[in-house]
């Protein structure tokens, strides 16, 4: 009875930051805060969701395999997110930060990095 | 409550579908519409799964999602990312479309509905692969039993066409040469993690080639995911690094003898005064050669798919790096 009460609860949290990891992915507003909303549902929701499932099966060969899925996504999905930054700090994707005190900032060094660029 | 969850989720799983594809249509920028084809895959895999045909969703997800996915995006590291607008609107074109959707339409109008138990299929063909699959074949997957024995002629033919696939990629592009690079990118996150990655990816696709016979699997799935451990390897330390483990030119033959061991199986047979690709004459007990037979041929299949899969990365990517 617990059981399948903590089971609802993980599958619910899971759904929850599934949806907030969408929300994020479809609302922020540049690459590296999308990544940060997407990486959510993996790192997050994903796990939760496989709990809530493992809770639910009980202790058999499935549940084993399925903590399996866990620690692989739990080492992935770090990592994936980790080369899709790099991979778009290499190609020059610039974060936007345009909030109140940082817009001044922010203008001086792009100009600085075009400066750089174009000799 | 059950039964109408199931149609909840098929409905909106279709939906998806049709959604995509137009998307995938209406977009401009390939890149994007290659990471749409994925995302398709991976719902029409999901709708496989939800009418309980585990081992095409594993196909599906291997391949579909997957292989396809890379192909394309070392295809567009070829040709660009930005389609060329021009968007001519034919009318004639409209008309044959329409025409050719019509009649698809009509057609699907004769089709038993799905899961009719009345259906043709259900009730001469199902049934008796099923029944036999027990007696005659004893394994637990009758999937397996069916596309590698009762329809072995299928397989073997797909096995084919894989292979003739991997050759005509060859020929029109060539393997390409990449020489490693002299000091490669420094990446250590990427190396610590891909390593034991790779080592786990081997393994599950050695699991997934010989647990066809117990549960979704085979030959088809196992090559793919083999291939894409030393694609990732590829993709992570650089490519001439990936070909000196596993040479371009050794390929070629990989595939062929996948496709040899799968014909030279049937040739037993057929020596023994047996058709071709009846597995009972590879033993004296008919079980225990259906099981031989079986392992053989996912064998086969699973060398030239993988073989096959990792020619033509090799194949896409090699170009680039020459121009």
């Amino acid at each position: 009875m617990i059981i399948s009460l903590l089971s609802d609860i993980c599958l619910l949290l899971g759904g929850i930051f599934t949806l907030t990891g969408a929300i994020g992915l479809l609302r922020l507003p540049d690459f590296y805060s999308r990544l940060h909303g997407a990486s959510v549902t993996e790192s997050l929701a994903a796990p939760l969701l496989i709990v809530g499932i493992m809770l639910d099966t009980g202790l058999t060969l499935d549940s084993a395999k399925l903590v399996l899925i866990i620690v692989i996504m739990v080492v992935s999905n770090p990592t994936i997110t980790h080369a899709l930054c790099r991979a778009a700090a290499h190609s020059g994707v610039t974060p936007k930060m345009e909030t109140k005190n940082t817009k001044e900032k922010q203008s001086q060094s792009e100009t600085e990095i075009s400066g750089k660029e174009s000799k | 409550m059950i039964e109408n969850l199931h149609l909840i989720i098929d409905v909106c799983l279709l939906a998806f579908l049709v959604l995509i594809a137009f998307a995938a249509i209406k977009i401009t920028n390939l890149f994007v519409a290659t990471m749409l084809f994925g995302i398709f895959s991976f719902v029409a895999a999901l709708l496989f799964l939800d009418l309980d045909a585990v081992d095409v969703a594993f196909t599906e997800a291997a391949v579909g999602a997957g292989f396809s996915t890379v192909l394309m995006l070392s295809a567009l590291r070829l040709t660009g990312a930005i389609e060329n607008a021009k968007h001519r609107h034919s009318l004639l074109g409209l008309f044959i479309v329409g025409l050719t959707g019509a009649a698809l339409i009509y057609g699907v109008t004769d089709f038993p509905n799905m899961g009719d138990a009345n259906a043709p299929v259900q009730l001469h063909l199902a049934p008796e692969f099923i029944a036999l699959t027990q007696e005659k074949i004893d394994i637990p997957n009758v999937v397996t039993a069916v596309l590698a024995s009762f329809r072995g002629y299928d397989t073997f033919g797909e096995t084919v066409v894989i292979f003739s696939a991997g050759v005509a990629v060859l020929l029109l592009l060539g393997s390409g040469h990449v020489e490693p690079k002299r000091e490669p990118e420094q990446n250590m996150v990427l190396w610590i993690v891909v390593k034991p990655f790779i080592a786990l990816i081997l393994i599950f696709g050695l699991y997934v080639q010989f647990h066809g016979d117990f549960g979704a699997g085979g030959g088809f799935q196992a090559g793919v995911i083999f291939a894409s451990g030393f694609i990732l390897y590829a993709l992570v330390f650089g490519e001439g690094y990936a070909r000196k483990v596993v040479p371009a030119s050794i390929l070629p033959r990989f595939a062929a003898l996948g496709v040899l061991i799968y014909g030279v199986t049937g040739l037993v047979s057929l020596l023994s005064n047996k058709p071709f690709l009846d597995y009972n004459a590879l033993s004296s007990n008919p079980v225990s050669g259906q099981h031989m037979g079986i392992l053989l041929v996912e064998a086969g299949v699973g060398l030239a798919v993988f073989s096959t899969v990792l020619l033509i990365f090799y194949s896409f990517s090699g170009v680039n790096h020459n121009e």
